[in-house]
């Protein structure tokens, strides 16, 4: 692991870089000190946004200054994070792939040259690790897409895709938190809200996260979908070791 | 009971402090450009720190109010006018039922600024007021607004003390050129000793990119070791990213929560709503320095708006006057 550098940001934000290479164990670390910065609770730190190989900490300079919360972080960063890192939370997400739910999984499969139920079945066959969220909303980057199903985007991006659209770009697959033009290609949909302003969590998941998407039948969905609609619908959460 | 709006002016929205605590899930924090202008409007009110108010940009809208209340109008000189007659900035303004507030266009900065006593009825969002018209939450609908509009407020408040103390000396923005202060790095590494010295020493114009996003500048290219690209990280309220290009983007209130651009330096606080209140064609200079500077200059701020406030809670000059006058005239009687 590489050595981690605490960079300044402005007045008020550190910038924690943790190594310059996407892997599940700079993401693991992050989400460990994430973890334990809750547990510690370091006085004047106002938000803490991890990505895929740093962390930004916005903190109040009038609570905190510079000097000391550099201090607090360089003996916080010390600490061996192992407890947290035992944590996992794998979030089942039911998707109803193919037919109008996900145009283009023809496109998949014809360039992976494979059929649509290979391509259902390596593409739910996986946690997938969230390694952060941004540029929508409860957008989750996920990792660890197999190569078989790598496809580019579409080179005519849609004006407008569902939110709840699963879909793959390159390396990457994810779903769609609301409406939004892009081009990924779309395999299928769920019927889960991954984002609503309405709840008291609006969004389900967080960085460190897994996400398993389990193919449902277009009834299921359907049945699904009405329990969401009522408030209902709870996500399946599997919690355990890593 | 409220606000009616008839003419929603260029890009009107409810903005505070901004929806702090949900970044990590992808959402922009929002909230004000310029918050000193902010503050100031609110503190003239004796209203929470982050109570809303309507932030309008370059043109500003005209509004009706259905009741009475008190308002307070700061940031850029939009001229303002009430039923026709100029009305005074960073003053604590009665406003009757019936009376039309119409602003102009900027005629110095670019943001405008308006508190009001009996708050604006919009529900809180995650925590927020905020207008983020992206991802279509918070403020008015998600929305900017538009003619037709109506806010209503939350409460009766038209009584302030020491009413006629309520007047702060006002804040200019007719420079055309600005110094603008910065902390250098988190990726100041990335960029070539000359590249950092063509940042720190040249002239930059503000083009017309330049909205709640970001504002992009035009000027001496930048240049960097290899590349400008990063691993997406998170972006702060000033960050000054250069792209491959060379010419430096400052992320504003509405940025994106992550960004893959390489950032030189990032905006001091207290400089970062001389940055919004620019205008496109307008000139800045970066200067480096320390972040420990770059917090004293924001404790001074905080002091200073502190001082402010006490300002406007002292009886004012012909109130003391009066009273004295009277005791003086007291004594004679008794």
């Amino acid at each position: 692991m590489q050595k981690i550098r605490i960079l300044t940001a402005g007045d008020s934000s550190l910038l924690i870089e943790f190594g310059k290479e996407i892997c599940p164990e700079t993401n693991r670390k992050i989400s460990a000190t994430v973890q334990l910065m809750r547990e510690q609770h370091i006085e004047g730190v106002v938000d803490v946004i991890p990505a895929f190989c740093s962390l930004l900490i916005n903190y109040d300079p009038r609570v905190i200054s510079y000097k000391e919360i550099r201090k607090r972080m360089q003996a916080l960063l010390k600490v061996d994070a192992k407890a947290g890192e035992q944590r996992k939370r794998v979030f089942e997400i039911p998707v109803c792939y193919g037919g109008e739910y996900g145009p283009d999984i023809a496109n998949i499969a014809e360039h992976a040259g494979l059929s649509e139920e290979e391509v259902i079945q390596i593409h739910s066959s996986r946690d997938y690790l969230i390694y952060m969220l941004g540029f929508l909303p409860g957008f989750t980057y996920l990792g660890g897409l197999d190569e078989r199903i790598h496809t580019p985007r579409l080179a005519n991006p849609r004006l407008k895709i569902n939110a709840g659209s699963v879909g793959i770009a390159g390396s990457q697959t994810g779903i769609y938190p609301l409406d939004s033009p892009g081009g990924w290609q779309l395999m299928g949909m769920t019927p889960v809200k991954t984002y609503d302003p309405n709840r008291e969590v609006p969004i389900l998941v967080e960085a460190g996260d897994y996400i398993r998407f389990v193919p449902v039948d277009e009834a299921e969905f359907k049945r699904i979908k009405e329990a969401v609609d009522r408030g209902e619908y709870q996500c399946v959460v599997h919690e355990g070791e890593v | 009971m409220g606000i009616r709006i008839l003419k929603g002016g260029m890009y009107t929205t409810v903005q505070d402090l901004g929806r702090t605590g949900y970044q990590s899930q992808g959402f922009p924090v929002a909230g004000v450009m310029d918050v000193r202008s902010f503050k100031i409007a609110n503190l003239l009110l004796d209203n929470p720190e982050n109570e809303a108010v309507l932030e309008f940009t370059l043109i500003g809208p005209t509004l009706e109010f259905t009741s009475a209340t008190i308002v307070a109008i700061t940031g850029g000189d939009f001229q303002p006018e009430v039923n026709g007659e100029p009305a005074p900035m960073y003053t604590a303004l009665y406003m009757n039922k019936g009376d039309i507030l119409k602003f102009k266009s900027a005629r110095t900065g670019s943001r405008g600024y308006i508190a009001f006593s009996s708050y604006l009825d919009i529900p809180v969002v995650m925590g927020s007021r905020c207008t983020n018209t992206k991802s279509g939450i918070g403020g008015f609908k998600g929305r900017k607004l538009q003619a037709g509009d109506y806010i209503n407020f939350r409460i009766k408040r038209r009584y302030l003390p020491f009413f006629l103390s309520r007047k702060l000396e006002l804040d200019e923005f007719d420079q055309e050129e600005a110094e603008i202060r910065v902390i250098m790095g988190p990726q100041d590494d990335m960029f070539s000793r000359q590249g950092i010295e063509t940042f720190l020493n040249s002239e930059y114009t503000v083009t017309s990119d330049f909205d709640r996003m970001g504002c992009r500048l035009e000027g001496p290219f930048i240049a960097q070791k290899e590349t400008s690209d990063i691993i997406s990280d998170g972006t702060v309220f000033g960050s000054v990213q250069v792209p491959s290009h060379g010419k430096p983007i400052i992320l504003l209130a509405d940025r994106q929560t992550t960004g893959g651009y390489a950032k030189i330096a990032t905006v001091a606080s207290v400089d970062i709503p001389k940055v919004v209140q620019r205008k496109t064609d307008h000139k800045i200079r970066f200067r480096a320095i320390t972040v420990e500077e770059a917090q004293e200059l924001y404790l001074k701020e905080v002091q200073e708006l502190d001082g402010m406030r006490r300002i406007i809670h002292q009886p004012c000059k012909e109130v003391l006057e009066c009273r004295l006058v009277a005791k003086r005239l007291r004594k004679l009687f008794e």
